[in-house]
């Protein structure tokens, strides 16, 4: 749309970029000993939010207090930087695409308006699952998925179920 | 000195966050190469017409499964040095059951709703908003959901450990799982678009 005439590239074959992400988590393991994530960074930088506002408060509660290192910036963590980078290299390869572009991705039923209002409510969901499960489709799903982290596992399988049992609920959405 | 590098000391702080940057790079390009910033395609997963997000992620779980193996196999990368996140299996049975309706609901996963944003989607960017709001939110409440939080304790634990069963043997059970899920999933998203056709067709649009 903003780049009239010219055709956004079709989406990379499926298992090549499978391949190309299980190289870079792959590499992440070798280089750092530890895989790749997203969750944790929302969790930093809320962290670091609460304990400008209120910092008697941040320290007191023991899940933003996790996220408050004694000794140095709480934004100054490996996910923040990660995550920096994931929206440089999507920036990338949108433009080289042709896929970025001003819109909402949405079903052909529902208003801009409703839409927007089931992505902050899907967010904050996940959100709250996230945080009980220590770790999002990043963290836990591919990450631990490829470690063979049991919890992972469990999380990954109850992943897919409950997305699936509420699919149909939701049709009217995107469908 | 053998991997992982970071853990045992051979490099500093600063230069594993310049890698954090360049990693995440690699990771965002692949996950928006593969389509993933948009909602209607990763929610395809779940009407079962394009079954991408499936494909990518268990071959990029088999990919990085693979290549641990065999570089703990070799004995270039001690395995034990690459963190694990404990189980606490009730606290991530509950958080994933969540996520995933949270997925149907907001379209996108924490990842891919920064590559959303990157590349100009503004459901992307209110999904980023909702989910920060979400953990302060349960920042806030975090005193009374404690209990589940910590519950199903485990520690740090894999599938072979659980199991009783070599590690070799999990991995091959992994890929063999995989390859049957590709077959089926081709053969899924057939069916569902032919079926999304004709019933387009008798609607008339």
């Amino acid at each position: 749309m903003a780049f009239a005439g010219r055709e956004p590239r079709p989406h990379m074959n499926p298992y090549w970029a499978g391949i190309g992400l299980g190289l870079v988590l792959l590499a992440t393991f070798v280089l750092m000993g530890r895989g790749l994530g997203a969750s944790g960074a929302f969790s930093s930088t809320i962290a670091w939010l609460v304990s400008l506002a209120a910092p008697g408060y941040a320290q007191s509660n023991e899940f933003l207090a996790r996220y408050l290192p004694e000794d140095t910036h709480p934004l100054r963590t490996w996910l923040v930087f990660e995550v920096a980078g994931v929206f440089a290299g999507a920036l990338l390869s949108g433009l080289l695409a042709g896929r970025v572009a001003r819109t909402v991705e949405k079903g052909p039923r529902v208003s801009p308006g409703t839409r927007l209002a089931f992505a902050f409510a899907g967010g904050a969901l996940m959100a709250f699952g996230a945080a009980l499960a220590r770790g999002c489709t990043s963290g836990q799903a591919l990450t631990g998925g490829a470690l063979l982290n049991l919890g992972s596992w469990v999380f990954m399988l109850c992943l897919f179920a409950g997305a699936y049992a509420v699919a149909p609920l939701l049709r009217r959405q995107w469908r | 000195m053998s991997a992982p590098f970071y853990p045992q000391g051979a490099f500093s702080d600063e230069v594993s966050l310049a890698l954090a940057f360049v990693i995440g790079i690699g990771f965002g390009f692949f996950l928006e190469r593969a389509g993933f910033g948009s909602a209607r395609k990763l929610v395809s997963q779940f009407y079962l017409d394009d079954l991408a997000v499936f494909k990518v992620m268990f071959t990029a779980i088999v990919t990085a499964m693979l290549g641990l193996w065999l570089l703990s196999g070799v004995g270039f990368l001690d395995l034990s040095l690459v963190s694990l996140v404990p189980t606490y299996w009730i606290a991530q049975l509950v958080g994933g059951l969540v996520l995933g309706v949270g997925f149907v609901v907001g379209g996108y996963c924490p990842g891919t709703s920064i590559v959303s944003t990157a590349t100009g989607r503004l459901d992307g960017l209110v999904y980023l908003v909702g989910f920060a709001a979400g953990t302060l939110g349960f920042a806030l409440v975090f005193p009374h959901v404690q209990g589940l939080y910590t519950a199903g304790e485990l520690g740090p634990t894999t599938l072979p450990e659980v199991l009783g069963i070599p590690y070799a043997a999990v991995v091959l059970g992994v890929v063999l799982v995989a390859l049957l899920g590709f077959r089926g999933a081709s053969f899924v998203e057939k069916s569902f678009r032919q079926a999304g056709t004709s019933r387009t067709e008798k609607c008339g649009d």
